[in-house]
Order: C-alpha cells, then structure tokens, then sequence
C-alpha cells in the first residue's frame, strides 16, 4: 500500500511512475507530482537537512491520513536530502484509486503536509550569500483546507 | 532524567552541535527550555522566540507545555519546510 522512501540519491521520475502505474486492474486514475529544485539564476545549490527516523514516521503518518480520507489504491512518496543544484527532483509522489478525484485529492493533501509536517529543511546558497528558507504563512494555511 | 536533546537547521547552527546528553530536573518541554537558556548566551539566543520554533517529543511533534515523561529524545527545530 505505501512505498516510502528518503534518500540521498537522485531517482528516476519516469521509471518509478510507470512502476507505481504497472500491474494494476482495480484502479482507474494515477495522479504523480514531481517537485524540482527551481533555479532563478542566482541560486547555485539547495541543501536539504532531515531529521533520520522522525521523517520516515511522520511521511508514514501522512501517507495513512491520506488512505484514510480517500480511497486509495496505493501512496508513493520519495523525498531526498542533501545538496541539490537547479533542475534536479527534490521529491515526487504518487497516488492511484479507482476513479481520479480521490487520487488529485489525495496528491493535493500529501503535498500540503509535506510541506510544513514533514521534518526537512532547507538551506540555499546563492550568489550573495547562504539562508534557511523560511517557512510561509501560507503553507501553513494550507493545512486548514484539510 | 537524561535526555538526548537534538538540534537542526539554523538552530543547530547557532548553538553549535546536532545532539547532546543533557541531565534535567524539567518536567515539560518549556522547563528544558528554561534550563537550557540559563546555561549559555548562545542557548539564550538560539531559544529566543519560541513561536518560531518547534518541538518533537520520541520523534512526535509536540507543544511546548507538554511534559517530559518518559521521554527519551527531544528536537528541536524551526518549522519544516519539505516537498
């Protein structure tokens, strides 16, 4: 039901969706999201810092809400840390049920509480300097639709 | 009561170390705050502002008021921001 992982190293965004995707005869929909170190020309690398133990229970968590809401025919959920530069996949998940509301849902909901819920932090370091990227207001907010 | 106490991200950063062994007499999370804030300036300043941190009791999220017992492993961190 939930694959979970948390590495270091780079994935295959292709090779794993068509995995999730394969060998399924009771679902309708796979919705996928990839997230992507987004690069404004200043940026030069992202370092991702986790907290090994609480991160894999606290996406598990997650991931549970999410089969508990909607009906799921299974979660995936890859998220990296470590040093990244622009354009490389931080992070993707996956989501299949019978019919595709239940799997956008799910994949908008998971996104939510990865952002704020899920013990990662991030450190940029640009051009002019090096900062910890402040969690927004709005991430927060975005739990209360839930 | 010995406690693993770890730090992350610029928390980390300004007290100096990931993860320590502290001895405490505190019964909640803002009594090991307290302790921790008497020891040194850079503890002081590290847990300044409060709302902008926050807690994990055994690797649980948890409230600043909530007690100690039991525990094993407290974190402290400022607000996560994955995906």
């Amino acid at each position: 039901m939930f694959d979970i992982r948390v590495q270091g190293a780079p994935f295959d965004y292709g090779h794993e969706c068509a995995r999730f995707a394969g060998g399924r005869s009771d679902t309708g929909a796979i919705v996928t999201f990839c997230g992507i170190v987004r690069g404004d020309g200043a940026l030069e690398t992202m370092e991702i810092e986790h907290y090994p133990g609480m991160t894999e229970r606290a996406l598990r968590q997650i991931a549970k809400e999410a089969a508990r809401r909607w009906a799921l025919g299974g979660i995936m959920i890859i998220h990296r840390f470590g040093q990244l530069v622009p354009g490389e996949q931080i992070m993707m998940v996956a989501t299949a049920s019978a019919h595709r509301a239940d799997a956008f849902a799910a994949a908008d909901f998971l996104m939510d509480y990865l952002k704020s819920r899920a013990p990662f932090w991030k450190k940029e370091m640009r051009k002019d300097g090096t900062s910890w990227v402040a969690a927004k207001a709005s991430d927060e907010d975005a739990l209360m639709r839930w | 009561m010995k406690l693993d106490v770890l730090y992350f991200a610029w928390l980390r950063e300004r007290i100096g170390c990931a993860r320590e062994t502290v001895e405490t007499e505190a019964t909640t999370v803002s009594g090991l705050v307290e302790e921790l804030r008497a020891r040194e300036e850079r503890y002081t300043l590290a847990f300044s502002d409060l709302a902008s941190l926050r807690v994990a009791i055994d690797q649980e999220l948890r409230d600043f008021d909530a007690p100690l017992d039991g525990a094993r492993e407290i974190a402290f961190f400022p607000p996560m921001t994955g995906g």
